[in-house]
């Protein structure tokens, strides 16, 4: 069995009393959990000097809040175990905490937030724990509802665990969709173990994608920045006419068992301008 | 549950709720726990809040004392207001009651300070 989190139980049932407890007794989870939400912070690039209202999307026990604390701001934090939040409440924890699901949407009124984190959180959404869940609609409704609860300009990082490609995309396809622009930082690319993925995301008006870290050539292996209209073509059908589609109906045929032409050199080529 | 958590939380999740604020309160346990005062903070959190909903919340739970019930105009040098204020966001925890919907008047319980806005399968949108 995969030794990964979200495969063994739903959150609310594998983040029990004993595994709440690691969080607050384990040091190197601490420093871990920690490092990632300092980096998070750096990434949410907020006005300095000022303290600001986050919101923490899987908050847990409250380390990543500290963490926010430290830096001088202020937070609430939602998360769907109790026996985190008790832990959180136990460590006397400044912020405000809610037990919530992303998943059902996330229950605060619009413009209040000046950006949100999440550590380790948002690849739970990729699962199906209840036969009503169905993981694209979830991601979809989370992302808009955390849209309208960014105020403008704001930013939201995510740090997070992603098994493959397919569910990078799907991500980002539907944080794109609910009105996001931004993309992944991988920071330290090439290590296995210090190699970290960050979903940035903004709303209103385009930037660049800020820097990973541990990469000596920009944009080397970063998920290159992605614009909303950009990926209006990855999925659906190719355009109409162009060779992708001719070759896809082809293959279609080709498999109801039709006699088809085989593709060749010319396939969906243009005539040249003599004839 | 401090009030500015209240002030910010909804029940629009709810299937058929369209704003769903503010959320009544009905508080059994109520504490007072001391944080730093930050005024920084707190000014530049006010124009964010809903102060009549603010207002009201604490005045159910009976925290208003000295509180006014609109903001004046240069509130943000007015040192012995930001005070209160951030008593009232800040320190002031309803520790056990519920919230109400103001629409569909389900009851989300709070307990230990942590309000439960999960909702079952058959009221997600």
């Amino acid at each position: 069995m995969s030794k990964r989190p979200e495969h063994q139980a739903p959150p609310e049932v594998f983040y029990n009393d004993e595994e709440a407890r690691k969080y607050t007794q384990n040091s190197r989870i601490i420093e871990i959990q920690g490092q990632m939400t300092e980096r998070c912070l750096e990434l949410l690039l907020l006005p300095e000097d000022s303290s600001c209202l986050l919101l923490d999307i899987g908050c847990g026990s409250g380390l990543s809040g500290t963490v926010l604390e430290e830096n001088g701001h202020m937070w609430i934090g939602m998360d769907i175990s109790s026996s985190m939040l008790d832990v959180a409440v136990e460590r006397d924890t400044e912020g405000g905490l809610v037990l919530a699901d992303m998943g059902e949407g996330v229950p605060f009124r619009a413009g209040c937030f000046d950006g949100a984190v999440s550590v380790s959180a948002i690849q739970w959404l990729f699962n199906a724990d209840k036969k009503t869940h169905n993981p694209v609609k979830r991601l979809n409704k989370f992302f808009t509802t955390l849209y309208s609860s960014l105020s403008r300009s704001a930013r939201a990082v995510f740090q997070f665990y992603p098994e493959n490609e397919k569910q990078l995309e799907l991500l980002t396809t539907q944080a794109m969709k609910a009105g996001f622009y931004g993309g992944v930082v991988i920071d330290y690319p090439n290590s296995a173990k210090a190699k970290k993925f960050f979903l940035v995301l903004m709303t209103g008006g385009v930037g660049p994608l800020p820097q990973a870290l541990g990469t000596e050539e920009p944009d080397s292996l970063q998920v290159k920045y992605a614009k909303r209209e950009a990926t209006k073509g990855i999925r659906g059908k190719p355009i109409k006419n162009s060779k992708d589609w001719i070759l896809e109906k082809k293959e279609r045929r080709r498999k109801q068992g039709k006699i088809t032409k085989p593709d060749t050199k010319y396939t969906g080529r243009k005539r040249s301008g003599r004839f | 549950m401090k009030l500015i958590t209240h002030n910010m939380l909804t029940s629009k999740c709810l299937k058929g709720v369209v704003t769903g604020y503010p959320l009544a309160i009905n508080a059994t346990d109520i504490k007072v726990k001391e944080v730093d005062f930050n005024p920084e903070f707190i000014s530049r959190v006010i124009p964010k809040l809903d102060w009549e909903v603010l207002w009201v919340a604490a005045d159910s739970i009976g925290h208003s004392d000295g509180l006014p019930r609109s903001l004046e105009n240069k509130y943000d040098e007015n040192e012995e207001f930001l005070k209160k204020a951030h008593k009232v966001l800040l320190e002031v925890e309803v520790e056990e009651g519920h919230l109400t919907c103001p629409e569909s008047g389900r009851q989300f319980p709070i307990s230990k300070g942590i309000p439960n806005m999960l909702l079952n399968e058959a009221e997600v949108q």
